[in-house]
């Protein structure tokens, strides 16, 4: 009898939705065959089976929001088909306790990890991995200064975090398993939607806020960026460069491209040629390639450039990998095979989960330019607007000429004005002299 | 390096300045021709001559405050109180006059005078003779105090003493006075204002001075049998003080136990506790301890007077407690 769990499908998975049963209880199944599709925070998987067998149970109902790691059903033999499951299933509704309890990792490998980290002697007590949070609805959390101070640095909810100490008080060896990862941390705000979600009631009580309009459906992926892109507008201090960019010789460049190319050689695109330029730009600019994480900087050697899609319900951005490493045709097959399956919810987490540094193009919109917000833990992103025709002066004449505007937001912890300037000027570079982009 | 005991490390320093400066001069009861009650400055007179290793009456007012316009005619006295027990006679004139005169005159007059003598308990004298002065003295704006542990830091922080432009209460472990350490030869100055890091440690910081540091120092190697890794400070300068080195050892280990001999109240554990918490409190783990002597005048009984004293299990249990291993 094997039980099959929730995996964790990328680093920043807590959770996953089970949407469908694929196999229905008594079904025979073979190693690899799909038992039930399963949401993560951005895309649609399929949840395999990892052995032969039989499915004799499944544990929870569909549309579960199960945390990771926990049991949704039993593989066995023809036997044991229906036989009592050895866990209660478990109601969308009844998932509201969860959450807090899914933190505690099994006692086994708590164990092992406080043995390897003997520099931290607290966790010796080898007690916080057995206890369960047992606190009442807005009891104080006590927690030394020391837990505060780390829990805001990495956004740790405290009030689902077991305390050892004196009177309950979480101390060092308590979060530090969430600290180091090993743990996923209950994320502040992460919590909100599903105790909000989670809380049913029959006739909600009215506030202000209600009664003006019909509640909207939010898709989850939203949800998710809706919450990535308030942390960061509300915690990183952004400020703005925007540049004019000259598309005369990169226009003329591209039909010349793509006129050899040929109908199937896959078309390169503006945005192919942004890529590019921004992607030689980092190169150039190796301070405008880093990560920005509890209060440290840390420099990205490989240069992956995230490109913000509109999905379905959402904005999703998956990243081209060593994006300076790759020719022109390599960048616009990638980019538009992403883009392909990003529309029908076929990216990998390995696709869209990374990436160092990102470019949102409005180009196809007709806008004149935009501002757009940093995508953390990344430390700029670059807002691409439409080319448009303008006047120019050329030849001390005016005349009509195709303008591009770009504008860098940056984080100001990690970049200041000079230093985006001159990035800036480099892309400008790139895509004003687009034989660079074929060269380089 | 010579190996040498605290005595004799105290003894070199005094007698390398005063080859070396003839305005130093001792005074004392009994220090010339018996050598002193603890044999510290055995040997100096017949070096020096009456003159420069002066016997006094029984009367420390008297002599500290000679000292005191010894020195501010030029000389560098260096007083020996017997015990530190008996410069409550001479408190007068070690808190209105040594530590003000500077401060009263303008900065024209300065006041080059070391106090030195045996400090703190541990060696059945009983309630009258066992007083730790550290935190007394400390207080007053004006004086330099110390309170070394090792014959290298008696003999650098002496000569440091003895050049200091300033009154210096200097307080000897008198319970160390046998043990033996590496001196470094000739001119090796101790700056004041600095601690000193007596064991390398990462999980909790156990700080104290004087007669306290060999002692949590094998409350480490204790420790260390666990698993469990402490840090050893030694204050050393008691004023000014040496913030910095306890703060950073606390941002590194979250947790800190503060030793004395002296009583608890309105102690040195007292200010490093306070300064832990203004300076390192978003470091801090666990409450500061602090492991103090009974709050009892000192006894004389020796099993008493061992359970009156800070003690290896204690300092390991507290240590234990803030590591939240204990309740």
């Amino acid at each position: 009898m094997a039980e099959v769990i929730m995996p964790k499908m990328g680093d920043a998975m807590e959770e996953g939705t089970l949407l469908k049963w694929l196999k229905a209880v008594g079904d025979e199944v073979a190693e690899g065959d799909a038992l039930a599709e399963i949401e993560t925070d951005k895309v649609t998987l399929e949840l395999e089976a990892q052995e032969d067998g039989f499915l004799t149970n499944t544990l929870v109902e569909e549309g579960a929001v199960v945390p990771i790691g926990e049991s949704v059903a039993i593989i066995g033999t023809q036997d044991e088909v229906g036989q009592s499951a050895p866990a209660p299933a478990v109601a969308p509704e009844e998932r509201q306790e969860a959450p807090a309890e899914a933190e505690q990792v099994p006692a086994s490998s708590a164990d092992e990890a406080s043995e390897a980290a003997a520099a931290q002697p607290a966790e010796k007590s080898g007690e916080s991995a057995q206890q369960v949070v047992d606190r009442k609805p807005g009891e104080r959390v006590r927690a030394s200064p020391l837990v505060k101070r780390l829990a805001q640095e990495h956004g740790i909810d405290l009030s689902q975090v077991a305390g050892t100490g004196p009177g309950g008080r979480i101390i060092n060896g308590d979060i530090q398993p969430y600290v180091s990862g090993e743990k996923s941390a209950p994320q502040a705000a992460a919590q909100e939607t599903p105790v909000e979600a989670a809380t049913p009631s029959p006739s909600p009580a009215p506030s202000a806020a209600e009664g003006k309009g019909v509640k909207v459906d939010m898709p989850k992926i939203k949800r998710t960026t809706g919450k990535r892109m308030s942390e960061s507008k509300l915690g990183i201090p952004h400020y703005y460069v925007t540049s004019d960019v000259d598309m005369e010789a990169a226009l003329a460049f591209r039909k010349e491209a793509n006129a050899s190319l040929g109908e199937d050689g896959g078309r390169v695109s503006v945005n192919d040629l942004v890529v590019k330029a921004a992607a030689l730009a980092l190169r150039d600019n190796p301070n405008v390639n880093r990560t920005f994480v509890g209060g440290e900087l840390y420099q990205q050697e490989s240069i992956d450039v995230n490109i913000a899609i509109a999905i379905d319900g959402g904005l999703i951005a998956p990243f081209v990998p060593g994006a300076d490493q790759k020719s022109l045709g390599e960048i616009s097959r990638l980019t538009k095979d992403l883009g392909k399956r990003a529309r029908v919810g076929g990216l990998t987490l390995e696709e869209y989960q990374g990436g160092t540094f990102t470019i949102s193009n409005l180009g196809m919109f007709d806008v004149d330019e935009f501002i757009a917000v940093i995508n953390p833990p990344q430390v700029a992103i670059l807002a691409i607007g439409s080319v448009q025709e303008t006047p120019v002066v050329k030849n001390g004449e005016v005349v009509a000429g195709p303008r591009m505007k770009i504008t860098l937001s940056a984080d100001h912890r990690a970049l200041d004005g000079a230093e985006v300037a001159t990035f800036l000027q480099s892309v400008k570079k790139y895509l004003e002299n687009p034989m660079m982009l074929a060269l380089s | 390096m010579p190996v040498m005991t605290y005595r004799d490390a105290l003894r070199s320093a005094m007698a390398e300045e005063m080859e070396r400066d003839e305005s130093v001069v001792l005074l004392g009861e009994d220090i010339g021709i018996y050598g002193g009650t603890h044999l510290v400055t055995n040997g100096l007179i017949d070096q020096f001559g009456p003159k420069r290793v002066i016997d006094t009456p029984i009367a420390e007012g008297g002599f500290t405050g000679a000292a005191i316009g010894m020195a501010m005619a030029g000389l560098r006295p260096v007083v020996e109180m017997m015990t530190w027990n008996f410069s409550f006679l001479a408190a007068d004139q070690i808190i209105q006059n040594a530590a003000k005169l500077r401060y009263f005159s303008g900065g024209q007059v300065n006041v080059p005078l070391v106090i030195r003598g045996p400090n703190g308990g541990g060696v059945q004298l009983s309630a009258q003779h066992t007083h730790s002065l550290e935190n007394f003295y400390g207080h007053f704006p004006g004086l330099k105090v110390v309170s070394p542990a090792t014959p290298a830091d008696v003999k650098g922080m002496m000569i440091r003493a003895i050049r200091d432009p300033d009154p210096v209460i200097f307080l000897e472990a008198g319970a160390l006075y046998g043990t033996k350490g590496e001196v470094l030869d000739g001119d090796a100055e101790v700056e004041f204002g600095k601690a000193r890091v007596a064991r390398e440690g990462t999980d909790v910081t156990l700080v104290s001075y004087g007669r306290q540091v060999p002692m949590l120092l094998r409350a480490a190697d204790q420790m260390a049998d666990d698993g469990l890794n402490a840090e050893v400070i030694d204050i050393r300068s008691i004023r000014p003080f040496d913030s910095d080195t306890i703060v950073e050892s606390v941002r590194k280990t979250h947790r800190a136990v503060v030793v004395q001999e002296q009583w608890r109240l309105f102690s040195v554990g007292s200010e490093v506790a306070a300064i832990i918490q203004e300076r390192a409190f978003d470091d801090l783990d666990a409450p500061v301890e602090r492991v103090s002597g009974a709050e009892v005048p000192a006894p004389y009984a020796r099993n008493l007077e061992i359970a009156a004293f800070p003690s290896v299990d204690q300092v390991v249990s507290a240590a234990r407690r803030v590591l939240y291993l204990e309740a």
